[in-house]
């Protein structure tokens, strides 16, 4: 029995060595062998990145790109907890600065792609919907984000230069909750990105409002400081803000910065 | 009960455990505590939106354990003093809630009770709009909540047995009256206990409640998804929040035990 401990905790200890030595073994790309590049990405980037990240893993023999999608603010709170993250890429310039101001970001961040608010509702757009006037008419079930998140002080930005004045029957936690309520039919109308639109296909219909030019949400991406892969990571930002990253991007429904 | 007689000793090495497992409930709760920004700790939880969030989650989850007690109870009795064919699986069926995720339950009670859920129709034909109402809130609180009364009950009417409810029978008494003078009284620390459960289940609901009844100050948002908004922007008020919702927690075990429900 004890033998065996002792072997376990071993062969326990050797493996983290290994692990160790294989992190600390250069940023050269010729040692890329069986290297993980983990990148915190916006939720709304998800099937984008994911897309982008496959493209990377077939450029980089050995290479595993690992995601973590989340909302802004809280990838932000995990990097700066220290969480083991190569490559950061955030939904607004706000919490991208958070992250340059704790010195975390390597080099200075790169804007790659833009994101603007449409209108979305339920396919037979039960509530006849086909402005920003008719998401304020009383008796119409509004969806919107809650100030404290991005989209929702989007949605602030577009209601003050339209002069309209939305009475929402839900402040959601996230885009994808707004987004939800607009696909189970709970809402007549949600104000959501361009993007979410576009991914959410048939389920729910946009409807473009020009007010919507106002407020543009700039998406800012940069590798990390604390990063043991820095030139995979910058390797991967070269890959977004490149020809082939943009092309996914545009697909998705983002516009250029 | 245990008082009085004679205490068998433990075998020593439980301790360790035990000690390990109380610093690993007490540990984050101490955690919370030495991260409360005390200066401006009053002004944080008594700002209209966390007033108006404290109260919201205290009258849904009130109204939420008077609905557990008016349905539970006839459940808990149901279950444990008679038996029927498929008992069993109605009993599995009834305590889901408990092991389900509560997004699932939000979800399930989207699909039933929302607009174009299968008595969505029927509820708006009625002239009554489920969607996004306190109403949502107290329906996700209970469904969760429930299996907490009907399992504490229905375990204490079990252990009360049946012999005085037989006697009090064989002795004329209807079965309402049986129901009201011996079997309420003998089970009533139990129903105090599981009700004290559901209340404080129906406190920290919080899944059910944002996939199904939304979130707006004072209509839907309730204490536990205001923490989880103000996470966003102000970790400060969000500490804050999270201890008050810890002392609403320990003064309603407190008073049920003071009671001697648990």
């Amino acid at each position: 029995m004890k033998r065996w401990v002792g072997a376990a905790a071993a062969a326990l200890l050797a493996s983290t060595v290994a692990a160790c030595g294989s992190d600390d073994s250069g940023d050269s790309s010729a040692s890329d062998e069986s290297k993980t590049l983990t990148v915190y990405a916006a939720a709304s980037l998800t099937s984008s990145f994911e897309e982008i990240g496959n493209q990377f893993e077939a450029d980089h023999e050995g290479v595993t790109v690992k995601f973590s999608f989340a909302g802004s603010s809280d990838l932000v709170a995990q990097i700066q907890q220290g969480a083991p993250a190569d490559v950061f890429a955030s939904a607004d310039t706000n919490n991208m600065d958070k992250a340059t101001a704790d010195d975390l970001v390597e080099g200075d961040p790169v804007d790659f792609a833009t994101n603007t608010l449409e209108i979305a509702v339920p396919p037979d757009n039960p509530a006849g919907v086909a402005s920003l006037e008719d998401v304020a008419k009383s008796g119409t079930k509004v969806v919107v984000c809650a100030a404290e998140v991005p989209c929702g002080a989007a949605a602030q930005g577009v209601e003050e230069a339209a002069g309209v004045d939305i009475k929402p029957v839900s402040e959601e936690q996230s885009v994808t909750d707004v987004l939800n309520k607009v696909t189970t039919g709970e809402a007549d109308a949600g104000l959501v990105y361009v993007t979410d639109v576009k991914a959410a296909g048939d389920k729910v219909k946009g409807i473009a409002f020009p007010e919507s030019s106002s407020v543009v949400n700039t998406y800012p991406i940069g590798a990390l400081a604390d990063s043991k892969n820095k030139g995979l990571a910058q390797a991967f930002v070269d890959l977004v803000t490149g020809d082939a990253g943009q092309q996914v991007l545009a697909d998705a429904g983002f516009a250029k910065p | 009960m245990a008082r009085g007689s004679r205490q068998v000793g433990l075998p020593t090495w439980v301790f360790v455990p035990a000690a390990f497992g109380a610093l690993f409930v007490v540990l984050p709760l101490a955690a919370i505590l030495t991260r409360v920004e005390w200066g401006n700790f009053f002004g944080l939880i008594t700002s209209d939106s966390s007033v108006d969030a404290l109260l919201l989650s205290l009258r849904t989850s009130s109204v939420s354990t008077l609905l557990c007690v008016i349905f539970g109870v006839p459940m808990a009795m149901v279950l444990a003093r008679t038996s029927f064919r498929g008992q069993q699986v109605m009993r599995s069926l009834v305590l889901l809630p408990l092991v389900l995720p509560p997004v699932v339950g939000g979800i399930a009670l989207l699909y039933t009770f929302g607009r174009r859920g299968i008595l969505g129709h029927t509820f708006e034909v009625l002239g009554i709009q489920v969607a996004f109402s306190t109403t949502a809130v107290v329906l996700a609180q209970t469904f969760v909540a429930l299996p907490f009364l009907v399992v504490s009950l229905e375990g204490a009417l079990r252990t009360a047995g049946g012999r005085y409810e037989a006697v009090a029978s064989t002795l004329g008494a209807r079965p309402t009256t049986v129901f009201r003078r011996v079997t309420l009284p003998l089970v009533l620390p139990g129903l105090v206990s599981g009700a004290v459960l559901s209340f404080a289940r129906a406190l920290g609901e919080f899944g059910a409640t944002i996939t199904f009844a939304g979130s707006l100050q004072g209509v839907t948002r309730t204490l536990p998804l205001e923490i989880y908004l103000q996470r966003e922007t102000d970790a400060d008020a969000a500490v804050a929040l999270s201890l008050l919702l810890v002392i609403v927690a320990i003064v309603v075990i407190g008073l049920a035990r003071g009671r001697g429900a648990i």
